[in-house]
């Protein structure tokens, strides 16, 4: 009746289960608030059917912090380990608890926090920056934001019910099958991944489509703020590399559930394959991960420099570039298999080749501030920060391209340093800059500085702090994903330097979320009463803050690059015509997306616990939910425009 | 180069670190490899980081006096310099790597005048087994071989995929079930180095670790013979028990070891495809109808006659 699940499922280990228990009080308390403050006609009206990609870009973000939370934690337990786990002292963490810990931080920081709040910006600025009303699908979008909140609520649930995968964030097989992990670890992987995978790709194609046809007349391609072109990339790469990501854990499933050999050992499996396949996905993302982080700095750049972007053209065809060639190189992840000096060499020079276009990239931004007149806003310290730790993550990039070289750094804590270095210098600091920067936009209020700041001076010497002794344990002969070492081996004293680094870093974090109170507290006396409070140069600038919902009551005539500048330079010469307003064609609120992501996770949880039943009606309910989908006819609405007039007069009125 | 580095480093050299303290032949071109790879890197990296600053503190808004030019965005000569300059980077550090993509090639035999010793390397859950098929002994978690010997290293695994690593000796190479790679070495040095997995194999990863000891000749043939002396043969029983899941494994000595222990261990995941004739290159018949004579465990091998028997990544 219900395959593997019995009470034995619940956690028994004391810190496994004060980790259940904050995750379970946690949705009762909010549960409970939400009846508590009745809230919750307002949460099903306003966001849980809503359509309107700005409100879906908030919820991705929210969750987006949560899961940063809960991935932050488990780095901090990791750290923990490794400062105490020395000679004698096992630390607290048992191995199998460990290895889920490492293989949770990965999965969630990946794809529970990097890729959902990738989305919510996207969400929140690209249908802005292009002058269109909503995304190319705004159902889609829905169906999205909830199959992605589905899947990362599989990989909490695996902390309550069950357990997590204890196999690495990629689940290389043969550890991965059932002969080494027959619990349901990797099923849980497997199904949020899936599940949440499928959002992505939808979103991909979503975005892809937006940016392709509904940019505002005038804008051709190379009139696209830069923010949208790295957008329109990254979700070229997700079209072409989340199915591979699909197929491949879709394989794995196989083999898990019915018995398929494609990546056993025996029978003609063959485990490279695996590690082939999952590197064809794994490379390209964090290209599409840290491409948006691009464009973002390129608009911090010019904005807060107040100077046009340098080398646009170059910009361009730099990130086309990267984009291609991030398709090409993702056997550098496994030099050491074996596959001998041409391939390696191959691999390695195209790896290195990538470092041209980033290269380029970075004197233009450099030179987008010579002779530029500089206000040091908060977005322009994540980007200043970014271009020191960027840089050096990079150059040990490179060296780990070299195959040889790599021989003697790979799955090593050096090797852990690299991607820490360009993932929190180029993702997470380019998110956060675009976080601040936008903020406004949505919220109608800015976050207050000063606490940003500080933020920032934290999060940037807890990054050295923790991860420069990183490197050089790496060097040592650390290699990953260990719970214990020898006292001999020397780690200790800089394990310990790279905890603190940490705890610097959860300060930076603290600040962050004191900063978000701090402004909604005092969000009068923060209020954007402009709709630009930047000084900005592209057109999400031109309307108020926070965005009606229909975003632009006119859609705007381009005929420049940072068209909203241009625009401001005309109005300076000669006052606007009076707007003239049509009516607004709109989407229609939806529960369906909602729903058919609810019955995706009876799905996702039934086949983890293998209650064949329950997924069977999970899956009807998918189809049956697409099938009335299909023949609504009523999903959208016009608003007229004696109606837009009214909240626009209103809107103008209130500045 | 690296020793000019590192005299300008001696926290670094006095503080163990192991990727340049070599002590064999590849290791050391390794160390050599990833200093000039850095200092090719420098080039940019820190005129960037320098200008980073510069432009930062002198383009402050409040600096009116220094020069504004809100419109300027191209330059031509300046872009075509800084796509110039990576690129020449890039060519250097590309010749450097294909030709070191091969000298350093793990799978490459090291010249010697001298005979290499072959060890074979069993990676289990969670112990390296080490067998010396010309000596016929096995010995779990220590490798021991003469300095300035060769050493030719056949990696495989029944376990989950590790990675077998003595960094001051040379890189790592993956260890995997049913297939076979390979590594050689060569230490100039007499000494006892820490040997690691590299690849997470599960919960006793932990102790997936050796001891790789270079000795003279003479203290080489001493421990052979004692390995010799051995209370225990490997037998397939005992192989058996062995490959069993087990963590933080003491050091072990067997006196005997069945010929083809290695390549029945790497062959039993192979019968099946062998059967079902893959369509992979059919190479050396000859050492697959002897492996089939001679593995360990009859039983397990489905009756077959393997098409193929050395599967390793290049195919």
């Amino acid at each position: 009746m219900f395959g593997k699940l019995s009470l034995a499922a619940l956690p028994h280990d004391p810190i496994q289960g004060g980790g259940a228990a904050s995750i379970v009080l946690g949705v009762i308390a909010t549960l409970a608030a939400i009846t508590y403050f009745k809230k919750w006609t307002w949460l099903w009206k306003e966001w849980i059917t809503t359509v309107d990609h700005k409100k879906i870009g908030i919820m991705y973000i929210i969750v987006a912090l949560v899961m940063l939370l809960r991935g932050f934690s488990d780095a901090g337990m990791m750290r923990l380990q490794l400062a105490l786990s020395s000679g004698d002292n096992h630390g607290f963490l048992a191995p199998d608890h460990y290895n889920q810990i490492f293989t949770a931080h990965g999965v969630i920081m990946i794809f529970f926090m990097a890729m959902p709040l990738m989305f919510g910006l996207f969400n929140l600025v690209v249908p802005l920056q292009i002058g269109a009303r909503d995304v190319a699908f705004p159902f889609l979008n829905s169906l999205s934001f909830w199959l992605f909140v589905v899947g990362a609520g599989l990989v909490n649930m695996s902390l309550v019910v069950g357990e997590f995968a204890a196999t690495g964030w990629l689940a290389y097989p043969p550890l991965s099958e059932t002969n080494y992990s027959p619990g349901v670890g990797v099923d849980y992987y497997i199904w949020a991944i899936q599940i949440s995978g499928i959002g992505s790709l939808i979103t991909g194609i979503n975005f892809f489509a937006t940016i392709m046809k509904m940019r505002a007349p005038g804008m051709t391609m190379m009139k696209m703020p830069i923010f949208t072109w790295t957008a329109l990339c990254s979700n070229i790469l997700v079209m072409m590399v989340f199915p591979v990501l699909t197929v491949t854990l879709g394989m794995l499933f196989m083999d898990r559930y019915f018995g398929f050999h494609f990546f056993t050992s025996d029978l003609g499996g063959n485990a490279m394959m695996y590690v082939n396949l999952i590197w064809v996905w794994g490379h390209p993302e964090v290209y599409i991960l840290v491409l948006p982080a691009f464009g973002i700095f390129s608009e911090v750049a010019a904005t807060f420099a107040q100077k046009k972007l340098f080398g646009y053209n170059s910009m361009v065809w730099a990130t086309a570039a990267i984009t291609i060639l991030s398709m090409l190189v993702w056997a550098h992840h496994f030099f050491t298999m074996g596959a001998g000096g041409n391939v390696n060499a191959v691999f390695g020079i195209a790896t290195m080749i990538i470092s041209i276009p980033t290269g380029v990239k970075i004197f233009n931004w450099l030179f987008t501030l010579f002779r530029g007149r500089i206000i040091f806003g908060t977005p322009v310290f994540w980007l200043l920060g970014f271009l020191l730790t960027f840089t050096l993550g990079g150059m040990t990039g490179v060296m780990l391209s070299v195959p040889a070289a790599d021989f003697q750094f790979h799955n090593s804590m050096f090797l852990i340093a690299h991607f820490h270095n360009t993932i929190i210098g180029g993702v997470v600091f380019g998110y956060f800059a675009g976080f601040v920067y936008w903020f406004p936009k949505v919220m109608g209020f800015k976050l207050y500085e000063p606490l940003g700041k500080i933020a920032f001076a934290h999060w940037i010497v807890g990054f050295f702090v923790t991860f420069v002794p990183l490197y050089i344990v790496g060097l040592m002969g650390m290699t990953r994903r260990i719970s214990h070492y020898d006292a001999a081996s020397g780690w200790q004293p800089l394990l310990i330097v790279s905890m603190f680094g940490v705890m610097i870093i959860g300060g930076g974090v603290a600040f962050q979320l004191l900063q978000i109170a701090y402004s909604v507290w005092k969000r009068k006396e923060l209020a954007d009463t402009t709709g630009d409070p930047w000084n900005g140069r592209t057109l999400e600038w031109s309307i108020p803050s926070p965005a009606p919902f229909y975003n632009f009551a006119v859609i705007p005539q381009v005929s420049t690059r940072d068209a909203f500048w241009e625009q401001k330079q005309q109005r300076a010469l000669r006052t606007p015509d009076a707007p003239v307003y049509h009516d607004i064609h709109m989407p229609r609120n939806s529960a369906i997306g909602f729903m058919i992501a609810m019955c995706a996770g009876l799905v996702g949880f039934s086949m983890v616990w293998h209650i064949a039943w329950l997924a069977a009606l999970g899956f009807l309910g998918v189809l049956g939910l697409i099938f009335v989908r299909s023949f609504d006819e009523d999903t959208e609405y016009y608003v007229p425009a004696a109606e837009v007039a009214r909240i626009e007069a209103k809107l103008s009125g209130s500045k | 180069m690296r020793n000019k580095l590192l005299a300008f480093l001696p926290i670094l050299t006095g503080c163990n670190i192991a990727v340049f303290d070599t002590k064999g032949l590849i290791a050391g071109q390794q160390a050599d490899l990833i200093v000039t790879s850095l200092l090719l890197m420098l080039i940019v990296v820190i005129p960037v980081i320098i200008l980073t600053f510069v432009f930062a503190y002198k383009y402050r808004a409040s600096n009116t006096k220094a020069k504004y030019t809100p419109d300027w965005e191209h330059n031509t000569l300046l872009e075509v310099i800084w796509w110039t300059i990576p690129i020449l980077i890039i060519i250097v550090l590309a010749v450097i790597t294909w030709k070191s993509s091969h000298e350093l090639d793990p799978y490459r035999p090291l010249q010697s005048e001298v005979k290499a010793i072959e060890v074979e390397v069993v990676a289990l859950d969670w112990k390296w087994l080490f067998i010396y098929p010309e000596q016929g002994v096995a010995s779990v978690n220590l490798v021991q071989f003469p300095i300035n010997v060769p050493v030719n290293f056949k990696i495989t695994a029944q376990a989950p995929m590790n990675s077998f690593w003595i960094p001051r000796l040379a890189g790592q190479i993956y260890a995997m079930e049913g297939m076979q790679t390979k590594l050689h070495i060569i230490s100039h040095t007499p000494g006892s180095y820490e040997g690691v997995s590299a690849n997470f194999s599960g919960e006793g990863f932990n102790g997936m670790k050796f001891i790789a000891r270079a000795s003279s000749s003479e203290d080489f043939t001493h421990w052979i013979d004692s390995l010799k002396h051995a209370p225990d043969s490997l037998t397939q029983e005992r192989y058996e028990a062995l490959a069993k899941p087990s963590s933080d494994n003491p050091v072990k000595y067997y006196s005997h070891v069945p010929a083809g222990l290695f390549m029945g261990i790497m062959m039993q995941y192979m019968d099946a495809s062998c059967h079902q004739k893959t369509g992979m290159k059919s190479t050396d018949h000859a050492c697959c109808k002897k492996t089939h004579g001679s593995t360990p465990d009859t039983t397990a091998m489905v009756d077959s006659t393997p098409e193929h028997c050395h599967r390793h990544p290049q195919e």
